[in-house]
């Protein structure tokens, strides 16, 4: 089951590590994991995608929680909420198929962020869903890079 | 007013009440320990053989007493040699401060001299660390330190310091009050939980407690007793737990396990309710795992949240503090009889009691039934890990909590003798004996020069039987007597399978020379009648006494729960 999980830590160093560790201690492979800042800047928010055996990630989220340095942890396994993911994407353009990837680029209200003789490069945000299909549509024209920040989320509602 | 680092650091140790200071010197940490000078009238300074063996003494200081142990190393070696002794804290939630020196902050993480990325290193093994950048932060840091070792689930926590930090001043203040928005333990328990599970003991006809270190740790032994005793339920302690039970009373059911009691692990697997409180289902305790409890319901008070339902599923959680809920928990549960389930477990206990052969032959677990009969179990009794550690859980019988002290989650060879230098020292009144395997106490054996300078009165017990001796068992049981490495006589440790393990007249070392050579008192016993006596007399000595006693090599531990067996499948001797 893929779990995004919601943690609020310290802003300090070594608390990256220590979650981390927790993770790799238990041979689990982070999907995604971005970190920044609050709204407070003595706090900062980690979303991780992970996916792996119920009964084991319930014990690696209570660790989570025990660690001195979280204030507080969310799953949003049952929770309604917002996915974000922002990608980067450097793709092969030339006369020939410029107008194709523009046309593509409009249709998933993507962006042109950087013109170069032979390559574009785009800027997406949605979530997983979206950014694969984008990446299907842009594919054959061949990626020569791609960076992604990793999802972050938040619950629906107040 | 205005102080260094170092200065900082004496007045918090001194706000917090540390009188007992273990640990070694080194480039690091000197700012420290020019102030730890000036200070020695107020805070005793311990300076040990080994880093290992200073933190194992400030273990055994905080399992004697309940207080924070503190022990001091400095950066790189020193930080690395302490990581033993904090996993073995860490594995049984024991509360230590340690504290290392770094280098200079503009030189962390360019491999400067003696520079180990200590916080990296223990990360694992401590309950929290800090690396100290500011020296404004160095007082709340080490406030926060001793408040996050002593509360919730005690454990170790490491603060590192470096060079520049201890040199550098600021305005020295004390925070009076800890709040870290982050860390909040819970101390009561869910009053619904409560009454819940108080209705499950009331209608349960085979219950059974099942108490660990929490029992310790949240010092619930009087209110662990009373619950008993209401609700007419057998207990069975832990390996941490020894102690926090009276020793003769009826409902004492002992250690469960692997080297448990009998009667303790048929309780288990025949009860229809479980009551766990401070325990945490080691597969040591448990067995294999899908055949254990198998008609139990399981209630389980502990309060670490990962404790529970870690590895066994619980009916009902409650997260607590042992002495808060189970004093909430007397006011609802009804006086019970269960005497057709004592009867049951009485039967158990009979057929199988903790026992061996009563021969002339000198046999280790006569002698620890000896110590056990002449201190009264008034003694604090420390020790090592295998087979005598093992005899001592089954045979001493103390009666008190805080008098037995083991290592229990990390089985960490060598850490009795230090833990008994530092439960001596913290209670200065009390009998402390370690009771030791010959290959555990060659692993801090170097402390003997701790123990004589600072006139410690602990007395060594070796039960000598020439060989790592739980490992041989092993090889005896499930190896085919392919002794491989065991043998402590040889200088690759292998004996061939044909021949039977008998003592060499080689004796490396000759521990009562040893003894001698460090000053301390060394005395052998070959002879089962000469146990008492010796034992006797060697307690009236009021100096670091080494008994060796020469005893049986391939004695066993009895009995055995094959490691991935069920707990009724235990063996009670070698046929
Ligand atoms: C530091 C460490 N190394 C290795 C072991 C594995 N081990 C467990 S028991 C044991 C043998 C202990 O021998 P000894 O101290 O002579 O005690 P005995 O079992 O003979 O009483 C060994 C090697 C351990 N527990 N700790």
């Amino acid at each position: 089951m893929r779990h995004t999980i919601s943690v609020l830590v310290e802003n300090k160093s070594g608390v990256l590590a220590r979650i981390a560790t927790l993770f790799a201690a238990r041979g689990y492979n982070i999907d995604s994991l971005s970190v920044g800042e609050t709204d407070d800047p003595s706090i900062s928010r980690m979303t991780i995608v992970v996916r792996g055996d119920e009964k084991i990630l319930e014990q690696v989220e209570k660790q989570l929680n025990k660690l001195i340095d979280i204030i507080k942890l969310n799953d949003f396994l049952n929770v309604e909420h917002v996915e974000r993911d922002l990608v980067l994407l450097k793709v092969k353009a030339d006369k020939s198929t410029r107008n194709e990837i523009l046309q593509i680029v409009d249709i998933f209200r993507a962006k042109i962020v950087d013109v170069s003789t032979n390559v574009l490069i785009i800027e997406m945000t949605g979530d997983e869903e979206k950014i694969q299909a984008l990446l299907n549509m842009l594919k054959p024209f061949g990626i020569k890079e791609m960076a992604r920040t990793g999802i972050i989320a938040m619950a629906r509602g107040g | 007013m205005i102080k260094t680092g170092a200065e900082i650091f004496i007045e918090c140790l001194l706000k917090e009440n540390v009188k007992v200071l273990f640990g070694i010197p080194g480039g690091q940490v000197l700012p420290i320990f020019d102030k730890i000078f000036d200070a020695r009238d107020k805070i005793k300074f311990v300076l040990t053989r080994h880093e290992q063996g200073a933190g194992h003494m400030a273990d055994g200081y905080a399992r004697s007493t309940g207080d924070v142990g503190v022990c001091i190393a400095t950066s790189g070696p020193g930080a690395a040699n302490l990581t033993t002794a904090l996993a073995t804290a860490n594995m049984d939630s024991i509360p230590v401060v340690a504290f290392t020196g770094q280098v200079v902050t503009t030189l962390i993480g360019n491999d400067a001299f003696q520079e180990a990325d200590t916080t990296g290193i223990t990360r694992p093994v401590t309950k929290h660390n800090f690396l100290v950048k500011d020296v404004k932060d160095l007082a709340r840091t080490i406030r926060e330190a001793f408040y996050i070792a002593k509360t919730g689930r005690p454990g170790p926590v490491l603060v590192d310091i470096p060079a520049d930090i201890q040199r550098a001043t600021t305005e020295f203040v004390w925070p009076e009050k800890v709040d870290i928005r982050s860390y909040k333990p819970v101390y009561s328990g869910h009053i619904g939980q409560i009454k819940k599970v108080a209705d499950m003991i009331n209608s349960a006809k085979q219950p059974l407690l099942y108490v660990g270190g929490g029992i310790v740790s949240s010092d619930a032994s009087t209110e662990l007793l009373k619950l008993a005793e209401k609700i007419h339920t057998p207990v069975t302690t832990t390996l941490m737990a020894i102690g926090c039970f009276p020793p003769d009373h009826p409902l004492n059911l002992y250690m469960p396990g692997m080297h448990g009691n009998y009667a303790a692990n048929h309780a288990f697997q025949n009860c229809d309710l479980i009551i766990a409180i401070g325990a945490r289902f080691d597969d040591r305790v448990t067995g294999k795992l899908s055949a254990f409890a198998p008609k139990a319901k399981i209630i389980h008070i502990d309060i670490d949240p990962t404790s529970i339902s870690k590895n066994v599923m619980v009916d009902i959680p409650i997260v607590g503090d042992a002495k808060n809920v189970i004093t909430e928990l007397l006011k609802y549960v009804n006086k019970k009889n269960n005497k057709d389930w004592l009867k049951k477990i009485s039967e158990w206990q009979k057929a199988n009691p903790f026992s061996y052969k009563k021969d002339n032959k000198l046999r280790p677990q006569y002698i620890i039934d000896k110590i056990s009969e002449i201190t009264k179990g008034e003694a604090i009794v420390v020790t090592e890990v295998g087979q005598n550690q093992m005899w001592s859980a089954q045979f001493y019988k103390p009666k008190y909590p805080r008098h037995f002290l083991s290592s229990g989650g990390l089985g960490t060879m060598g850490y009795g003798f230090p833990a008994a230098i530092g439960a001596k020292i913290a209670n200065p009144k009390k009998t402390v004996i370690d009771i030791a395997g010959d290959g555990s106490i060659q692993m801090n054996i170097q402390e003997l020069a701790t123990a004589v300078l600072n006139n410690i009165n602990v007395k060594i017990v070796i039960l000598n039987n020439n060989c790592l001796g739980m490992v041989r068992q092993w090889q005896e049981m499930f190896y085919k007597k392919r002794y491989s490495a065991v043998c402590l006589a040889k200088p690759n440790g292998c004996l061939a399978s044909e021949l039977s393990f008998k003592r060499s007249p080689l004796m490396i070392p000759d521990f009562v020379k040893l003894a001698e050579a460090y000053g301390a008192v060394g005395i052998r016993v070959t002879k089962k009648e000469d146990v008492e006596n010796t034992l006797i007399k060697a307690l009236k000595i009021e100096k670091t006494v080494v008994m060796d006693f020469l005893v049986e090599e391939e004695e066993n531990v009895f009995p055995m729960v094959p490691a991935g067996a069920a707990l009724d499948e235990i063996i009670t001797s070698l046929a």
